[in-house]
């Protein structure tokens, strides 16, 4: 066996060596601690753009790696598809953009924060590669360990106690998780999910509301972890209170609950299932629907801008899983195509928040809300006073990215954000089978319009009250070189997306077409070759 | 019989468990959520279906019959289970400590209704 083919589990030990070898030095060691961290953060980011470009071969199927050389059924395995790799690369990406961003200031902020981030790292790798249902739940149990500590990092009343929501909503989801899983197990006698789409067909009808309760359950733990409403209603005041590196990594947790189901809803419940094909998949397009509804309206209702972002991590939960209950490929292809586009600008959005809330003063917040709400403006006066005053670089520099990330959430051409509703709704609108429009692509339709233009509202009115008319006694913001380039890394990345939306859509186009008819993986799991075993070789 | 008390004692132990999960003290809440965990873990020990006096590991050599042995997948899952379930309890009791002690209130949400 070359090295090259133990690239699959890379993604996983490399995090993991990392983050155990870090615990080893002490904490005052920022420098050194740092310098590895990157280092080992640009790696996996090479990894995973190899692991991309693996996976992106025309009619290849998914690369599996057997843990342990046991063959499919029987041992755990890893499987690195278009979908696993184009996740893989998200996630270094955010990575990278956090790391970098946390190098200013907040990674001093706490014990052990570049060894919980490789951690958290090991974790979403290990949930995006396997093909396992209970080595799932190990791994988000990993991430989310991980993530308990870093949603605690920088301490203060505020993190702790939405930490402890936190924690008590992420443990009680585990359990359903575990009951989902063991439900699942108890039907069928596998775990792993090619062997699953295998045997779900064949469940004889008097076990099949079991299984179904079963997926159902898993479900329920998967959109707990996606923030769907109404099981949504801790994630604004955990993310909000997060360290503004740490919030921009999270951007992807709730993409790990999208992945699972976006991954599993095909496979399982898709076309082949039998009986149980496409179950769930209109309570999914409607709780999607609700949820997407519930996050605008949290939008235009907040007023703290970290608050605004958190909700609009609940409106791009919500159209990526009512996308998925549409349960059709070219949905599904736009769907995947926003998930990259609208993680990147939240993650922008979270470190760029930060980097604002330093002009604002909290009473003088307070006062413009106020101010708002009473139809008062003291300012016009001032204004007239202050003809000729020049915006300072940095604030203009923050204005300029706040822009585009207005831009991009609203879904405005010309960036990503538009190409993405774009894709999702001229695919919904042509999905149903005779060309007529059925009424939920409708309602898709117009959530989805409407969603856009709240958040453009809400994202205006911030943008008047912190950069166009800040407040009397706002103070200049100090942002420096290594906190302003994970915005701009971000946010060049969405013009990259713009520029070259041809090989991505094309890529996600085939990620979804794989999803949608699994047979190629189902067939790849099955038949993976055990490597020889060394003793066979050397007895030769 | 079997069967039934396994079946009473884990709905005993889940629902006495979602009941404190709802109370508004983290010590109910850590209580609950420790009882909802000894139930979840019975009740992946019952899906490999209840046999009594069966190994779950093959003898060695020969021909073995499945039937004379119990599921010893669950049997592995619940360890794993056990184990998860230990540390996030334990790394949840220290958030709830430090959470008193910032708050000076054990309520869920850091201060009295």
């Amino acid at each position: 066996m070359q090295l090259a083919d133990h690239l699959d589990i890379a993604p996983i030990l490399l995090p993991l060596v990392t983050g155990a070898f870090l615990l080893l030095f002490d904490e005052r060691r920022h420098t050194f601690k740092s310098l590895v961290d990157v280092a080992a953060t640009l790696g996996l980011l090479v990894i995973a753009g190899m692991l991309v470009a693996q996976a992106d071969v025309e009619g290849s199927v998914a690369s599996v790696y057997l843990l342990g050389n046991w063959a499919a059924p029987y041992g755990i395995v890893l499987v690195v598809d278009r979908l696993s790799a184009m996740m893989l690369l998200l996630t270094a990406l955010l990575a990278t953009a956090a790391l970098v961003f946390s190098l200013a200031r907040w990674h001093k902020g706490g014990p052990h924060f570049h060894s919980l981030f490789q951690f958290l790292l090991m974790g979403l790798n290990g949930a995006f590669l396997t093909g396992d249902l209970f080595n799932l739940f190990v791994f988000f149990e990993v991430l989310l360990a991980a993530s308990y500590g870093l949603m605690l990092h920088g301490l203060g009343v505020t993190r702790v106690r939405f930490g402890m929501h936190y924690i008590a909503v992420n443990l009680a989801a585990s359990m359903l998780f575990l009951i989902g899983v063991s439900l699942i197990y108890g039907v069928t006698g596998t775990l792993n999910m090619a062997d699953l789409a295998v045997r779900i067909p064949a469940v004889p009808a008097q076990d099949r509301a079991l299984l179904e309760a079963g997926t159902a359950i898993l479900g329920i733990a998967f959109l707990t972890k996606a923030g769907i409403w109404p099981l949504c209603f801790w994630l604004p005041g955990a993310y909000s209170a997060a360290a503004a590196p740490v919030a921009a990594i999270f951007s992807i947790m709730t993409k790990v609950g999208v992945y699972a189901v976006l991954r599993l809803s095909p496979l399982l419940l898709g076309a082949r299932a039998g009986d149980s094909a496409s179950f769930g998949d209109i309570g999914l397009l409607i709780a999607g629907l609700v949820t997407m509804t519930f996050g605008t309206i949290g939008v235009l209702a907040s007023q703290a801008m970290a608050r605004l972002v958190s909700y609009s991590v609940l409106v791009s939960a919500g159209t990526l899983l009512a996308a998925v209950g549409m349960a059709d490929a070219g949905v599904t292809a736009g769907a995947l195509f926003y998930m990259a586009s609208s993680t990147l600008t939240i993650g922008a959005l979270f470190l760029l928040v930060e980097l604002v809330d330093r002009s604002q003063d909290p009473a003088a917040n307070v006062l413009a809300v106020t101010m708002e709400a009473y139809g008062d403006d003291p300012d016009e006066e001032a204004i007239d006073e202050e003809v000729g005053v020049t915006l300072p670089a940095t604030l203009a520099i923050l204005g300029i990215c706040f822009v585009l990330c207005g831009i991009l959430l609203s879904g405005l051409p010309p960036l990503s954000g538009f190409l993405g509703k774009f894709a999702l709704l001229s695919a919904a609108l042509s999905a149903g089978d005779d060309g007529a429009i059925s009424g939920m692509a409708w309602a898709f339709f117009a959530v989805l319009i409407i969603s856009g233009l709240f958040a453009m509202v809400a994202m205006l009115r911030v943008g008047i009250r912190t950069f166009w008319a800040p407040p009397i006694e706002g103070v200049v913001p100090r942002v420096l070189v290594v906190e302003f380039a994970p915005v701009a890394l971000l946010l060049a990345l969405c013009v990259a997306m713009t520029v070259r939306a041809g090989p991505v859509m094309a890529y996600v186009d085939a990620t979804s077409q794989s999803l949608h008819s699994p047979d190629a993986y189902i067939e790849g799991v099955l038949s993976a070759r055990q490597a020889p075993s060394p003793k066979m070789e050397t007895g030769r | 019989m079997t069967e039934l008390t396994l079946s009473l004692a884990i709905g005993v132990l889940t629902g006495s468990g979602v009941w404190l999960l709802l109370r508004p003290r983290t010590y109910q809440v850590i209580v609950g959520l420790s009882l909802i965990a000894y139930g979840v873990n019975l009740f992946i020990f019952s899906m490999g279906r209840l046999r009594s006096g069966v190994p779950p590991v093959l003898d060695r050599g020969g021909a073995v019959d499945p039937a004379a042995y119990t599921d010893p997948v669950p049997q592995a899952l619940v360890l794993t289970a056990i184990v998860i379930g230990f540390a996030t309890t334990a790394l949840f009791l220290v958030v709830m400590l430090v959470a008193r002690g910032l708050t000076g209130s054990d309520h869920v949400d850091g201060r009295e209704p």
